[in-house]
């Protein structure tokens, strides 16, 4: 029997003027963003899925339907875990019992997250006996999480986890959330409306806007597309994985390995040969020069070929895409420039990298 | 046991069996109140605490009609054999229950309605059925609410006197609770009697009350360790 991987959802609901009407077929694993302005309509896809939010529709997770027309598992018979965005600790447990809440529901055989293990990922050993009124956000946060993933999901939500938080503990949980995304082999449903969050965790992504999705499909691909579904404007650039291939102890540098291609960044000291890393190049810091010019302080020269050739915000600049190898890169060049130059698609050209910055 | 004992004895018995069956009684009947969005909820309310604002002798004189040889319910456990329930101690007992309901209904309904239903939602998505739910999240988030109502009814029903004297009579060890036995010895002019149980009664109350509203304050929920 084959099972189908991945989420699909289908689902129709409307109260007062707002009409939700999606039909998304999600990848089985990673961390699917699902990103737009607040009202657009995340949350509420996210309740639908959940069960919390009654719906028509139909959803299936990993092969397993548990809504089909009339047919609907009731909340807590769904495989699923939900971290709320604000605070969502049972006052009058302590952290050790809100753990358990979930944990002691599950029977031990479907247990595939045992206590310590997800005590430690998140960090809490000195807290389990603490009442939830006297942790920090980002201390409740982060119990919220652990108890989610006690369950032992098939699906984790995650209703913008960080939003309610400040900017130290953002930066303080974001590592237990990629910690998350690379050791859980399920699906993650991330709804955010921060680009920084998105870029950091999400591997595929789907913009919304007044209850429909407008755009969907992975975050590297997504995200190089010369029509900009995100409206990243001044932000829009690639994201891309790669692996760090060799340091350069004299200079400083490091050489980040991508599929076509690499950049040389700066070496801090915290990068070890063979991590991966993930980094964003923004268009605006790509410019193209049609042939190999050594005698330049550009370190990053990496020849591509142009994809495209799109009109951009404005008529004054033109959004070009180009492909190293399997990896599409942005590039926002004045018209004028694409004009002298006479770009062409097909053409093999040298981009030259100014800034790269490290996203995880 | 003395007359005397006898009535507090039965008065502190009455008021046990109507707390114990109210909180059974008024649990589901809050919950429901405190949740739904039926129409029926607004009349549903009003009845309840009719018996707030009526005069317990109008309850008690149609709970005598309803009850007796020629109402309903007296017809009813005629036939089921139970006899007729005005003059009984059962029959104070279902009066007791009317009478009191609204102090079990209102704290318990105001505490349910305090609940975040966030938390619900939450512990339904950590797979507790809604059974689960109300056991683990509502009851002891409501505790503070149970409190008050059980002691709110216990001692309400301790204070009864008119719907009693409307239809439990005056049947020492069966219908003669303190209130009525107070209002006895008045009428004997044996007041010394009557300070004995008054006196008694109010310290009684007092104490209730200050036990409610101490074990209250330490009871809020998020405090309890």
């Amino acid at each position: 029997m084959t099972v189908s991987r991945g989420v699909q959802a289908r689902f129709r609901c409307s109260f007062g003027a707002f009409r939700l009407d999606v039909d998304l077929d999600l990848p089985g694993s990673g961390v699917t963003a699902l990103f737009g302005h607040s009202g657009c309509g995340k949350t509420t896809l996210l309740r639908c899925i959940a069960g919390l939010q009654p719906a028509d529709g139909a959803l299936t997770v990993n092969g397993e339907t548990w809504q089909d027309g009339s047919r609907s598992l009731p909340v807590h018979q769904r495989s699923l875990a939900y971290v709320f965005q604000e605070t969502s600790l049972f006052p009058h447990l302590s952290v050790r019992r809100n753990l358990n809440y979930g944990f002691r529901r599950i029977p031990e055989a479907r247990r595939q997250v045992g206590f310590d293990q997800a005590v430690s990922w998140l960090g809490l050993d000195h807290l389990l006996d603490r009442m939830p009124e006297r942790l920090s956000g980002g201390e409740r946060q982060r119990v919220a999480i652990a108890r989610a993933l006690l369950t032992s999901p098939d699906l984790l939500l995650m209703d913008e986890p960080l939003s309610a938080l400040d900017a130290r503990s953002k930066q303080d949980i974001m590592p237990y959330l990629e910690t998350l995304r690379d050791s859980l082999a399920i699906p993650i449903l991330y709804v955010s409306h921060s680009t920084a969050e998105v870029a950091r965790l999400a591997d595929h992504i789907v913009m919304m806007d007044n209850g429909q999705v407008v755009a969907e499909g992975p975050l590297q691909q997504t995200l190089a597309r010369t029509d900009q579904p995100f409206g990243l404007e001044e932000d829009a650039g690639v994201i891309m994985d790669a692996v760090i291939g060799q340091r350069d102890e004299q200079w400083h540098l490091c050489r980040a390995d991508f599929d076509g291609g690499h950049l040389w960044l700066r070496d801090d000291d915290t990068l070890d040969t063979g991590q991966r890393i993930r980094v964003q190049v923004l268009a605006r810091d790509i410019s193209i020069a049609l042939s190999q010019l050594t005698e330049q302080s550009t370190q990053n020269l990496v020849p591509a070929t142009i994809d495209e050739i799109a009109a951009d915000l404005s008529p004054g600049t033109s959004m070009v895409r180009l492909m190293a190898g399997n990896t599409p890169f942005l590039a926002r060049l004045t018209s004028r420039s694409v004009h002298t130059l006479s770009l062409q698609p097909g053409q093999r050209v040298w981009m030259q990298v100014k800034s790269v910055a490290i996203v995880d | 046991m003395g007359p005397e004992w006898q009535a507090v004895w039965l008065t502190l018995k009455l008021a046990g069996i109507t707390t114990l069956l109210l909180l059974i009684i008024g649990t589901p009947l809050a919950w429901w109140l405190a949740r739904s969005q039926h129409w029926s909820r607004q009349p549903v309310s009003a009845l309840i605490a009719l018996p707030l604002v009526l005069p317990p002798t109008v309850l008690g004189f149609y709970l005598l009609i309803v009850m007796g040889p020629d109402g309903l319910v007296g017809q009813l456990t005629e036939q089921l054999g139970l006899g007729l329930l005005p003059f009984t101690f059962e029959g104070l007992v279902v009066a007791s229950i009317i009478y009191s309901l609204p102090f079990t209904v209102q704290p318990l309904q105001n505490s349910f309605m305090t609940i975040d239903q966030r938390l619900l939602e939450v512990a339904a998505t950590l797979r507790a059925s809604p059974r689960d739910r109300f056991f683990t999240v509502v009851l002891p988030l409501a505790r503070p609410g149970f409190l008050s109502a059980a002691v709110l009814t216990f001692a309400h029903t301790v204070g009864e006197f008119g719907v009693v004297l409307m239809i439990g009579g005056n049947i020492p060890g069966e219908t003669k609770v303190l209130s009525v036995a107070i209002y006895d010895h008045v009428e004997a002019l044996d007041y010394g009697a009557a300070h004995w149980l008054a006196a008694g009664m109010l310290a009684f109350s007092f104490i209730v009350l200050l036990s409610l509203y101490s074990l209250n304050g330490r009871l809020q929920p998020g405090v309890m360790k």
